[in-house]
């Protein structure tokens, strides 16, 4: 496993930094909106793309504030991938004020969105969309190949390039839901209850099973009401949850109080939103998913 | 009686996190009350305002150089703030430049300071929130903090109170008659950035002005005497507190903000009701002395 993700790493490296001298003029100049979504383009786009990312490693896209060379960024970009569902708020004025004529492409397209929250759910913004699809591996499929589309219908001359990049891809991702499945299947189903600080796990939780409850709403923005707080303690005292996670991007603060408060164990960190810089283990979506599900199995199976 | 008892006490009878709110709720109020008196009176009711922007850069440099660090950030509000009221103190006591435009020059720059050192860096965790503080997850060091500071608080504010309510009502008499009036002045100010720090573990930045200034014009519209004012501003900042959490506990609200509305109700019932300068008080005058 670990070798295999090592393998994995240092070939996501290789073509980071080896790619760029062959063809730097004539790669496509597009960007991503964070990180995740960054590492999908990369890895249809290959070494046909250069991908700039707006917000980097363990930032929080729900609250960005673009600077300057962003705008720039923009304007020079050729094509501008974004999440959609209402994630990146502040993208609209950005792509506005950039004054580029990049096409802007969805990723989301063709997703189910889930409402908010679902039964768990502490309506703050009633009716929104959840944002945070990529959580489902099925539905990264769907980022995919909403990105080797948009870059077929930029660049045709890369076609088949980018249908071969999609196809391998998508075959790791089919090995990681397979995966994914397999370890939540081990946990028992009473004990596949978590709670982390804001809700970005809803399509985690519709597609495998886990289910997750969270004192802040889908987006960090919102404020955790002493209301909220207690209502989820009540259900940790009451359903015993297992495990409280934190998340790489949010204040961890109000989930250690709620974890001292109910004796539930902190289980560890989840990358929700975003991936970790080189210090971290989760520089790819795929080690993304598969730090999440060790840190999920070796809090609940035991 | 149950009800009441639902309503009242179980949400901190039940949890933890409860009490922990209301206990820093009620340590706040007790620093923050004089403190809110005194700028009243000495017509420096948005320096507080002012200290809490001076402020917030120095703890959002803290929260940069060491993650979400209850010493680190603490440190770096203090130093930005006494930065900020000591020269502003120095400016005005040599210059020509009078007290409130000294402050704002440098609250401005230090906020720009902090802006720039802050885009530069980049952030990590949404640093708003951060310093929004959460009145709702306190923990051990935090409180003890709180609670800490509002015993020199007041323990100081025993210390320089004459000087500094001579001061208040006369300036020229106190320098006439004492050279204690700077430095008491100066430990005032230093008192108002130690609370401003406090609050915004709490309450962050913005609102802990709020828990200091709102409190002291309530006490303003029942009392013409110091002493009676600044008890009666600590009683409705407590009360602000009780009432704000259990408003965020009953209807969902976010909590800092409900302890400052509920203080802004309060607020305005004294404003017309209050017994020295209510709107109702002055309309009829007449009835009112009667009863």
């Amino acid at each position: 496993m670990l070798t295999r993700r090592e393998a994995l790493a240092a070939t996501a490296l290789a073509a980071l930094f080896v790619a760029p001298g062959a063809r730097a003029q004539d790669r496509l100049n597009v960007i991503a909106s964070f990180s995740i979504l960054g590492d999908f383009v990369k890895n249809v786009g290959g070494d046909r793309v250069e991908v700039a990312t707006l917000v980097g490693p363990n930032g929080n896209a729900h609250v960005y504030a673009p600077s300057p060379g962003d705008a720039k960024r923009v304007a020079d970009a050729k094509l501008v991938f974004v999440n959609g569902l209402g994630f990146e708020g502040w993208l609209e004025r950005l792509v506005k004020a950039s004054g580029t004529k990049a096409p802007i492409v969805v990723a989301t397209k063709g997703i189910k969105p889930l409402e908010r929250g679902g039964e768990h759910g502490h309506d703050h913004d009633h009716g929104r969309a959840d944002p945070h699809a990529w959580q489902s591996v099925a539905n990264a499929k769907i980022y995919v190949a909403n990105i080797r589309d948009a870059l077929i219908a930029a660049d045709p001359a890369g076609k088949d390039a980018y249908l071969a990049n999609a196809a391998a891809y998508l075959a790791k991702l089919d090995a990681l839901e397979r995966d994914v499945r397999e370890v939540v299947a081990k946990i028992p189903a009473d004990r596949r209850r978590v709670i982390t600080s804001h809700s970005a796990f809803g399509y985690f939780q519709d597609a495998y099973g886990v289910s997750f409850t969270a004192p802040q709403g889908v987006s960090t923005e919102a404020e955790a009401s002493a209301k909220d707080v207690a209502a989820i303690i009540a259900q940790i005292r009451k359903q015993k949850v297992a495990a409280v996670f934190l998340e790489n991007v949010t204040d961890p603060r109000l989930v250690e109080q709620i974890a001292r408060e109910t004796g539930a164990k902190v289980g560890g960190t989840l990358y929700s939103d975003a991936l970790t810089d080189d210090k971290g283990d989760a520089t790819i979506y795929i080690d993304l998913i598969r730090h999440n599900l060790r840190q999920l199995a070796s809090a609940l199976v035991s | 009686m149950s009800m009441l008892n639902a309503i009242f006490i179980a949400p901190f009878t039940e949890f933890e996190f409860m009490r922990r709110a209301l206990a820093g709720a009620l340590a706040l109020a007790l620093g923050a009350g004089p403190l809110g008196v005194f700028l009243m009176l000495r017509r420096m009711s948005l320096v507080g305002d002012a200290m809490a922007h001076a402020i917030l850069p120095g703890a959002a440099v803290g929260f940069l150089l060491s993650g979400l660090n209850l010493f680190a950030m603490t440190a770096g509000g203090l130093i930005a703030g006494f930065v900020v009221a000591l020269l502003t103190g120095l400016v005005a006591r040599t210059t020509e430049l009078k007290e409130d435009a000294a402050l704002a020059t440098f609250y401005l720059l230090s906020l720009a300071v902090g802006v720039t050192i802050i885009s530069l860096k980049g952030t990590n965790i949404d640093l708003l929130h951060v310093l929004f503080g959460n009145v709702l997850a306190l923990d051990d060091q935090t409180l003890l903090l709180i609670a800490v500071n509002a015993t020199i608080t007041l323990i100081a504010l025993a210390v320089i109170y004459r000087p500094l309510v001579i001061e208040c009502v006369d300036p020229g008499f106190m320098r006439t008659v004492s050279s204690a009036g700077g430095p008491a002045h100066l430990a005032f100010l230093v008192l108002v950035v130690i609370n401003l720090v406090s609050g915004f573990h709490a309450l962050g930045t913005l609102l802990a002005v709020g828990i200091m200034m709102l409190p002291a014009a309530i006490g303003r519209f029942w009392a013409r005497d110091t002493t009676l004012m600044i008890l009666i501003a600590t009683a409705s900042g407590a009360v602000a507190g009780y009432a704000g959490l259990l408003v965020s506990f009953h209807f969902g609200v976010a909590s800092g903000p409900a302890i400052i509305l509920i203080a802004g109700a309060l607020y305005l019932c004294s404003l017309l009701f209050g017994r020295v300068g209510g709107l109702v008080r002055q309309l009829f005058p007449g009835r009112h002395l009667e009863a």
